[in-house]
């Protein structure tokens, strides 16, 4: 039962991961990225092109890839999604456009592909990325053998889940974001600089995400596509919470993924997936606004 | 229709032009001939593209050593390269094209079942041919398909025998992805498996793509099986072997026994997670003949990436390409009739060896083999049947070399009942 368990919350930490940076970008700022699981799967590239070109391992490049993509959703912010803020649907089509691009320039190399240049670590295929050996394997508690990838998942999480807590609620920077959460117009009148503010929101959301793509990219597979499922059950994640509470989607994450891994031990993985989308639909139908929210906007 | 006067005029003068220079215009048609068009039809882009892109070059590798050596009939053979765009839909509108439009006698392509299904149709009612490289699960019989990878007889008659027999395990547990070639391929597993003393516990599938093996891993850990046999198919495999290391299982205890895990996916997941597993396949890069290593540099040189892995499927588009030509050599002219005709019993000595098309299905006799996995994430060859074995795509219904559901005559759909 404890190994079910375990499974259960191995599973919400993966959501949460995922979640988390999102819960940030639509959750704070309102804006619908499809773009997100393509930051996941930049993050996981920068492992596999870092152990490659630099010689960094898996851990080291956890910096770089948070770097790498908290700089290129700072420059999505600013080309693309800063024109987009109130219009909805508007900042989905136009990031999922940005999702598309970002997925034919690792697939094509950059173009590099039409003139017969291969380099190394991109292009269409499946990707490996070495996983350090005292990563690997299980070590045992008494009797339970637990998965030490996954107790090092969790581990990741359980920082980033605080670090984030603590910027938004315990530093001025948060306090700002928040306040553009609650409203954009008045905070701007309080004179806070929404402009830099968001630009910066953006780019820690996306450098989240990055820090996913190189945990996933340790025991899942590493391809163009790989980002695309996930940003699906990253939104699940949030929308269930409610929009703009970090408790709310640490509770929903926990919640689904403890759902996930029992249902799939006692039936089977599939329709594990149903009953936990079945859930959410229930929570949103029950409680539109998710699990926890405040008024606001 | 309107026919103004001077477009009548136009076409009627062409056309008297025509008939005043007949014979030289049957000259050019001659000459045009000198080349054999066929259909090359595989994903270029998309999710397949990362596979169905090496098939398409060993085809297009295929095509270009017969035209240096001199073509097929004295003609040189024309690829005409379609892109299937990873999407059943797209193929039958461009298998459509080729046949209708470019009217070519055959067509190499497919990787999916999905996309075969797709354009099957069109090679049926317009009587044309289709070449299909990849393994799949039976159940097809189709005057209008040339299939030359394995059937599920050719990847699981040795397999299950030789798990049972040479490393000793007695309790299975089936594993795949949910969709109909695992499915199929678990039937067959279920048959040999009770015909040979042996039983399964359990019979699991995932979605298709799927890469959290956690609760399976799991349930595999405590189902009190001694080996696993896995027909699950693309990147979802990774993921496995992956979770199936880190929940402390190993293969010297606990093997992998996989129908579909290729050199593609070791190197991908990293050879570490599959040493000691196992895989049936006809064909593996590690095959020791001077004919596979000579096909594995041509194919490096060709696709111009000295450290590309030739799998099964790749060599079967190669090899496909050489029975053919062999057909339409024996048949002497370029239509779908005569092609098909001419490759039933048609034999090549391929890099995995000898391969022969059976004249009642249309299916290949190819040589199972089982490799064990190395920590440089190439197979050891650990047994090899020796000799090609007769394709059987109707055994998870009971098919036997005896009793063939699928005959030149077309499947005999009361012994599918029985």
């Amino acid at each position: 039962m404890i190994d079910v368990l375990f499974i259960g919350l191995s599973l919400g930490s993966i959501l949460l991961l995922v979640a988390l940076g999102l819960a940030i970008t639509y959750g704070a700022m309102g804006v619908i990225n499809m773009a997100h699981g393509e930051m996941v799967m930049i993050g996981a590239y920068t492992t596999v092109m870092s152990a490659i070109w630099l010689g960094i391992g898996l851990i080291p490049s956890i910096l770089l890839a948070f770097i790498v993509t908290a700089l290129l959703g700072w420059l999505i912010e600013r080309i693309v999604v800063k024109r987009l803020y109130g219009r909805l649907l508007d900042t989905l089509l136009a990031t999922w456009g940005v999702a598309i691009l970002i997925q034919q320039a690792v697939r094509l190399e950059f173009g590099l592909s039409f003139f017969g240049i291969h380099v190394e670590g991109l292009g269409p295929g499946l990707q490996n990325v070495t996983v350090p050996d005292f990563l690997q394997g299980a070590f045992s508690i008494g009797a339970v053998e637990i998965n030490t990838y996954r107790t090092f998942i969790i581990l990741v999480t359980a920082v980033l889940t605080l670090l984030t807590w603590y910027l938004m609620y315990r530093t001025p920077i948060g306090t700002q974001v928040r306040a553009i959460i609650r409203n954009p117009s008045m905070a701007a009148a309080c004179g806070i600089d929404v402009d830099r503010v968001n630009a910066l929101t953006f780019a820690y959301g996306s450098g989240l995400a990055g820090v996913a793509g190189v945990m996933m990219s340790g025991f899942k597979t590493v391809f163009p596509d790989m980002g695309t499922s996930m940003v699906v059950d990253g939104f699940m994640v949030v929308v269930m919470g409610g929009v703009g509470s970090l408790l709310g989607s640490v509770a929903s994450a926990g919640i689904l993924g403890e759902i996930n891994g029992v249902v799939a031990s006692v039936t089977n993985d599939i329709l594990a997936r149903a009953v936990v989308f079945g859930v959410v639909i229930m929570v949103i139908v029950l409680k539109p606004q998710g699990l926890f929210s405040f008024k606001g906007r | 229709m309107a026919i103004n006067r001077r477009d009548f005029l136009k076409s009627t003068a062409a056309g008297a032009a025509g008939a005043l220079v007949t014979p030289y215009f049957f000259h050019r048609t001659a000459l045009a001939a000198d080349t054999v068009d066929v259909g090359v039809l595989f994903s270029q882009t998309g999710g397949l593209s990362i596979i169905e892109k090496s098939l398409s070059d060993a085809t297009l590798m295929a095509i270009q050593e017969i035209n240096d050596s001199g073509g097929v009939l004295g003609k040189q053979i024309n690829p005409i390269v379609e892109d299937g765009a990873s999407d059943p839909k797209t193929y039958n509108e461009k298998a459509s094209k080729l046949v209708i439009s470019d009217k070519v006698p055959t067509v190499f392509g497919s990787y999916t079942s999905a996309s075969r299904k797709a354009v099957l149709p069109v090679f049926e009612k317009r009587r044309n041919l289709y070449f299909y490289p990849t393994y799949y699960e039976g159940f097809e019989c189709s005057k209008n398909v040339v299939y030359t990878g394995a059937v599920p007889n050719q990847q699981l008659s040795n397999f299950i025998p030789w798990i049972i027999e040479n490393l000793g395990k007695k309790k299975f547990f089936i594993v795949g992805s949910n969709y109909i070639y695992p499915r199929e391929m678990a039937k067959v597993c279920k048959i040999l498996i009770e015909g040979n003393g042996a039983e399964w516990v359990a019979d699991e599938y995932l979605e298709l793509g799927h890469s959290e093996w956690g609760a399976m891993v799991n349930k595999i850990k405590s189902s009190g099986c001694d080996v696993v046999l896995s027909n699950v198919v693309g990147d979802s495999v990774v993921a496995f072997y992956r979770e199936f290391k880190n929940q402390g299982l190993t293969h010297d205890k606990l093997p992998i026994c996989a129908t579909v895990t290729s050199e593609i996916e070791i190197a991908a997941m990293g050879p570490e997670y599959a040493v000691g597993s196992y895989t049936s396949f006809p064909y593996f890069q590690a095959i020791d003949t001077d004919l596979n290593k000579a096909f594995i540099e041509r194919y490096r040189m060709f696709v111009n990436d000295p450290k590309a892995v030739t799998h099964h499927a790749l060599e079967s588009s190669y090899f496909q390409v050489y029975l053919w030509k062999q057909a339409l050599e024996k048949a002497g002219e370029a239509t779908p009739e005569a092609i098909r005709a001419g490759v039933m019993g048609q034999e090549y000595d391929a890099p995995n060896g000898h391969v022969k098309i059976d004249p009642e299905n249309l299916h290949t006799f190819l040589t199972p083999r089982i490799a064990e996995w190395l920590p440089d994430g190439q197979g050891k060859i650990v047994d090899d049947y020796g000799e090609p074995i007769r394709p059987l795509p109707y055994v998870a219904y009971g098919e036997t070399e005896d009793t063939l559901f699928c005959t030149e005559k077309g499947l005999d759909t009361s012994k599918l009942k029985g």
